[in-house]
C-alpha cells in the first residue's frame, strides 16, 4: 500500500467572505462552515472561534483535536465509517492543511476534558497551542445523555475537518511525501537483511470517554488486528475519548502518529516496517488476555525481530500494556514500551500500576501528577466552570484571578504515550 | 490501599476486575470481579440477577476472609 | 567574597579518638578540619571552607538519638553553616545510619543543603537515600579517595545554587523521585532509536527502570464471621450524591468517611461516583455493583456475617499516588481498629 501525503503548510486562519485558502491564508465564512456542520438533535447551539499561537487564550473543556485532511486519489474518504462510507483507505493521495486543527469544546460531558494554553507555561506542553485552531464550541440540549452528546460533539468535529479539508483538493502541497509498505512476503523479498519491525498500537477502549473507532468499529469490539499504517493516515482510527487529557490521542496522533512516521524513516534502510497491529484496552480481564495473547501471536506470525508498543491511558490499561510487553517478548521478539508515568505530585510514587522485569525499554513521556500554574488568560474558548472538577484538577484549581494550578494530566497532549511530544522524566 | 490495610492488622479481601494489577501491588486475599465500571454487577442482567451475582461474589469474598492462605491467593470459582 | 561556611560530621574512628572502644562519647566539636575533612577542604578550597568538625562515637549516636541531634543541631547552628557534610561512612552501618539521621534532621530543621556518602548497601543509604544526598561510594575507607571528589563536586554545586544533575551524573544515590524535563528530541524518536539499539545488541537505557513493589504478609484468617464486624472500603469514588467533599475525579488528595447506617442499598437518589476514570453511567444509576452494600445488610440480616460497619470509606484510585492512598489506609486503618472492625471487603474499579 503506497500513499503520498501533500502537506500544504498554512500560516494564518481568518474569518472571511468566502471559505477558501489563498496564498497561506485560511480564511473561514462561519456561516458556510456552520452549515457544514449541521444541526444535531442533541445539540443546542454551535459556535466558532479561531485562535493563533501566542494568542492569550485558554481552550477548555477540550474533547477533539483533528486536522483537516482530503483524498485527491485512490479509494475512499477520509474518517471512513465515521464521514465517509467504509472503503479501506491508505492508498493513492491524500492531502493535509498543517498547522491548522479543528478543537471541539463545549460544555462538558464528563470529568474528563482537557486545557490548550495558546501562551504561556501551559502553552509549552500541549502540542495544539502550536496550530491555528477553529474552535468548534458546541453545548448541548438539557437532558441529553451522555452517550448522545459526546457522539454529537464527536461527529461535528470531523464534519467541520472534512468541510475544511476539502478545499486542500485543488491546492498544490508546499511538500510531498511518499509512504510505502508492501504486502509482508513482498516485503521481506525485497528487504532481506533488514529487521521486520511492527507497531503494536494500543487504543484507549473502556467506554464513554474513552473510546476510540476504527473504521467506525467501537474498537473495544475488535479482537487486535493488522493494519498498514498508512491507513492512519487518512483517518482510519478516529477518537472518542479524552479522559486525562495529557495521555489520549486526539484524532489529530492518530492521523500524525510519530511512531509510524519514525519507522518510516528508518523503513526500506536501516529496518522493514512491517505494519500495525492495532489493539486494545478493555475493561474485562478476559479481554486483556485474549487482546495481548493476540499481539502476541500475530508479532510471531508475522515474524517480527522487533516492536514497539505505545499505550493510550494509564491505571489498568498499564496491565494491557505489560501483557503485552510480557507475551511478545516471551516469543523472543525485542519490544521497546511508550508510556506516562503517575508518580504523584512530588514524583517520589510508584509511576505504573503495573510491572515486569522483561520490560526493560520503556520510553517515558513524563510524569503527569506534576503540578502546574495556569496563569489567567485574557480570553476563555468554551468555559472554566469545569476545571476543579476535570481529571487532574482538584478543589480550589480555579483561582480567582482566573489562574488555574493542575497537573499537567489536564493538558491536551501533555504526556502523549505515542512520544508525540519532548516531554519525558527522569530520577533524581 | 490494600497492603495498608494488612499492614495495620486488618484482614481484606481485594474485590477488583483486573487481578495482575492486585497481584503486582501486594494484595493477599484476591477475589475477580466482572468488569472495572461495574465490578459487583452485569447491567446485561435484570436487577434481581444483577444482586445474585453480586451475592455470589461478596459470598466468595467472605470465604476467602475466612481461608487461611500463605501468599497471594486468588479465589477463582 | 568570603567563603561559604561548611561543617563536618564524623564518627570518633576517623576523627582519630578510637575504635570501638571509643564508639560511647558523646558529640564534641573542633574547630577547623579533622581527619577525612583535609582531603574535602583541599577539594572545596576554593569555594568554602570548613568551619567545624563534630565527633561523635557511633553507639553513643544510635542509642541517644533525640540527644544527640539536639546537642548536634546547636553545634551546626553555631557556626553558622552553609551546608553540612556527614561522612562518608563507607559501608560502616552504624556510622551511615548515624550520617543520614543527622543530615536530614538539619536539612529539615536548618533548611541548609546536605551531602553524605556510603556504599549503597549501608542501611542508612536504603533508609536516608530518599531526604539526604547521599553520594556513592566504595565498601572501606580505602576507597577514600575517590569518594571525595565526587563529595566535593556535589558540595559546590549545592553552596553555589547550581543545578543538581541526574544521579549518575552527579554520582549520588537516587533519591527516587521522578521529574520531568523536555527532551531534544521526542519520545517516538526515542523509542526507535532505543529499539534500533536493542535489535542490534548493543547498549540502551531505559527511561524507566522498573519498580520493585513491596510485599506484606497475610494474616490470619476469620474464625467467626457470623461475629465479625466487616467494612467496606473502595477505590471506585463511590460518594454521596453531589460528592459533598469534591473528592478529585483523578489523583484524589484525601478519601470520604461515610454513613450508611440507614442504607439498605444505594441508588441513584442517594449515591453516585467521582472516579473520572471508568463509564460512570453504571455506578451512578446503581452504586451497589461498586459497593455492595444491599447484599452486606442481607447478609447482616441472616447473621451470616456479625455486622455491616456503620461508615465506608472511599477515593478515587485513578491517578492516584501510591503514595498518597498508602497515607489515606494507614490512617483510616487505625480508625477500623479503634472502631472494632474484624476485616475489610476493598472493592476496586
Amino acid at each position: 500500500m503506497k500513499l503520498t501525503l501533500g502537506k500544504i503548510f498554512i500560516e494564518d486562519v481568518q474569518f472571511g467572505k468566502d471559505t477558501k485558502v489563498e496564498g497561506k491564508t485560511l480564511f473561514i465564512n462561519k456561516d458556510e462552515l456552520l452549515d457544514a456542520v449541521g444541526e444535531s438533535e442533541y445539540i443546542d447551539n454551535i459556535d466558532i472561534d479561531i485562535t493563533h499561537p501566542g494568542d492569550e487564550v485558554r481552550i477548555t473543556p477540550v474533547k477533539d483535536v483533528i486536522e483537516p485532511r482530503v483524498k485527491v486519489d485512490g479509494p475512499g474518504g477520509i474518517f471512513p465509517g465515521m464521514i465517509n462510507k467504509v472503503q479501506t483507505v491508505g492508498s493513492g493521495k491524500t492531502h493535509a492543511l498543517k498547522n491548522v486543527a479543528v478543537v471541539t469544546a463545549g460544555k462538558i460531558v464528563g470529568f474528563q476534558e482537557g486545557i490548550i494554553d495558546m501562551t504561556g507555561p501551559g502553552a509549552e506542553y500541549s502540542p495544539f497551542s502550536k496550530t491555528h485552531n477553529i474552535v468548534v464550541v458546541a453545548n448541548p440540549r438539557e437532558d441529553v445523555k451522555q452517550y448522545d452528546h459526546e457522539a454529537a460533539v464527536r461527529q461535528i468535529g470531523f464534519k467541520a475537518a472534512n468541510f475544511l479539508g476539502e478545499l486542500a483538493k485543488n491546492l498544490t502541497p508546499d511538500e510531498e511525501i511518499t509512504y510505502e509498505t508492501l504486502p509482508l512476503l513482498q516485503g521481506v523479498e525485497k528487504y532481506p537483511d533488514l529487521p521486520k519491525v511492527g507497531y503494536v498500537y494500543m487504543l484507549q477502549t473502556q467506554g464513554l470517554l474513552h473510546d476510540t473507532y476504527v473504521y467506525g468499529v467501537d474498537a473495544k469490539k475488535i479482537i487486535p488486528t493488522f493494519m498498514y499504517p498508512t491507513e492512519m493516515m487518512d483517518g482510519a482510527i478516529v477518537s472518542g475519548n479524552c479522559v486525562s487529557a495529557c495521555d489520549k490521542n486526539p484524532t489529530y496522533v492518530h492521523q500524525n502518529n510519530g511512531i509510524i512516521e519514525d519507522l518510516y524513516e528508518k523503513h526500506g534502510k536501516e529496518i522493514n516496517f512491517v505494519g500495525v497491529i492495532v489493539t486494545n484496552e478493555n475493561v474485562y480481564l478476559a479481554d486483556k488476555e485474549r487482546s495481548s495473547d493476540w499481539t502476541a501471536k500475530l508479532t510471531e506470525y508475522f515474524g517480527l525481530d522487533g516492536v514497539i508498543v505505545s499505550q493510550e491511558g494509564f491505571g489498568n490499561p498499564d496491565t494491557d500494556l505489560i501483557m503485552n510487553c510480557k507475551k511478545i517478548e516471551e516469543k523472543n521478539i525485542k519490544t521497546v514500551i511508550v508510556t506516562d508515568e503517575y508518580a504523584g505530585r512530588d514524583g517520589a510514587s510508584q509511576s505504573l500500576a503495573d510491572a515486569d522485569p522483561k520490560a526493560d525499554a520503556v520510553v517515558s513521556n513524563g510524569n503527569a501528577n506534576e503540578v502546574i500554574v495556569l496563569p489567567p488568560m485574557k480570553k476563555i474558548i468554551g468555559m472554566t466552570d469545569y476545571v476543579d472538577s476535570i481529571a487532574g484538577g482538584f478543589d480550589g484549581s480555579l483561582r480567582e484571578d482566573g489562574s488555574i494550578e493542575v497537573e499537567i494530566q489536564a493538558i491536551t497532549g501533555a504526556t502523549n504515550e505515542t512520544g508525540f511530544v519532548k516531554l519525558t522524566a527522569k530520577e533524581y | 490501599m490494600v497492603k495498608e490495610i494488612e499492614r495495620a492488622g486488618i484482614p481484606v479481601v481485594h474485590i477488583c476486575t483486573v487481578v495482575p494489577i492486585s497481584l503486582t501491588v501486594g494484595a493477599n486475599r484476591i477475589v475477580p470481579a466482572i468488569a472495572i465500571p461495574h465490578p459487583l454487577g452485569n447491567p446485561a442482567f435484570d436487577k434481581d440477577e444483577q444482586k445474585a451475582i453480586r451475592r455470589k461474589i461478596v459470598d466468595k469474598a467472605l470465604v476467602a476472609l475466612t481461608t487461611e492462605v500463605d501468599g497471594q491467593t486468588v479465589f477463582e470459582d | 567574597m568570603s567563603k561559604k561556611r561548611v561543617v563536618h560530621y564524623i564518627n570518633q574512628f576517623f576523627g582519630g579518638i578510637g575504635g570501638e572502644e571509643k564508639a560511647d562519647i558523646k558529640p564534641e566539636v573542633r574547630e577547623g578540619v579533622v581527619g577525612p575533612g583535609m582531603a574535602l577542604q583541599g577539594a572545596i578550597k576554593e569555594e568554602a571552607e570548613i568551619v567545624a568538625t563534630i565527633i561523635c562515637g557511633d553507639s553513643y549516636f544510635n542509642e541517644n538519638v533525640d540527644e544527640a541531634k539536639k546537642v548536634i543541631m546547636e553545634m551546626v547552628k553555631k557556626y553558622d553553616a552553609d551546608l553540612f557534610v556527614a561522612g562518608p561512612a563507607f559501608n560502616a552501618g552504624r556510622y551511615g545510619v548515624a550520617c543520614g539521621t543527622i543530615a536530614e534532621a538539619v536539612k529539615k530543621e536548618l533548611k541548609i543543603p546536605v551531602i553524605s556518602g556510603m556504599y549503597p548497601e549501608n542501611p542508612g543509604a536504603d533508609m536516608f537515600k530518599k531526604s539526604v544526598h547521599i553520594i556513592e561510594t566504595g565498601n572501606s575507607a580505602a576507597q577514600m579517595r575517590k569518594a571525595i571528589p565526587a563529595m566535593a563536586n556535589l558540595a559546590i554545586k549545592m553552596l553555589k545554587g547550581e543545578e543538581i544533575s541526574s544521579p549518575a551524573e552527579d554520582k549520588y544515590i537516587s533519591m527516587g523521585v521522578r521529574k520531568n524535563y523536555f527532551h531534544e528530541t521526542r519520545g517516538s524518536q526515542r523509542a526507535v532509536d532505543m529499539l534500533m539499539n536493542k535489535l542490534a545488541g548493543e547498549e540502551f537505557v531505559t527511561e524507566f527502570p522498573m519498580p520493585n513493589f513491596d510485599r506484606v504478609d497475610p494474616l490470619p484468617a476469620l474464625k467467626d464471621l457470623s461475629n465479625a464486624k466487616i467494612a467496606l472500603v473502595t477505590s471506585g469514588g463511590i460518594v454521596p450524591k453531589g460528592n459533598p467533599d469534591r473528592i478529585e475525579s483523578s489523583s484524589a488528595s484525601k478519601y470520604g468517611k461515610y454513613d450508611i447506617a440507614d442504607f439498605f442499598n444505594l441508588d441513584e437518589m442517594s449515591h453516585e461516583t467521582a472516579h473520572g476514570g471508568y463509564d460512570p453511567i453504571y455506578a451512578n444509576t446503581d452504586a451497589d455493583c461498586v459497593l455492595p452494600v444491599d447484599v452486606m445488610r442481607d447478609l447482616e440480616n441472616e447473621g451470616k456475617i456479625g455486622k455491616l460497619h456503620r461508615y465506608f470509606y472511599t477515593t478515587t484510585g485513578n491517578g492516584t499516588a501510591v503514595a498518597s492512598s498508602k497515607a489515606f489506609a494507614e490512617e483510616f486503618s487505625k480508625e477500623l481498629l479503634a472502631d472494632g472492625v474484624d476485616a475489610v471487603i476493598l472493592t476496586s474499579t
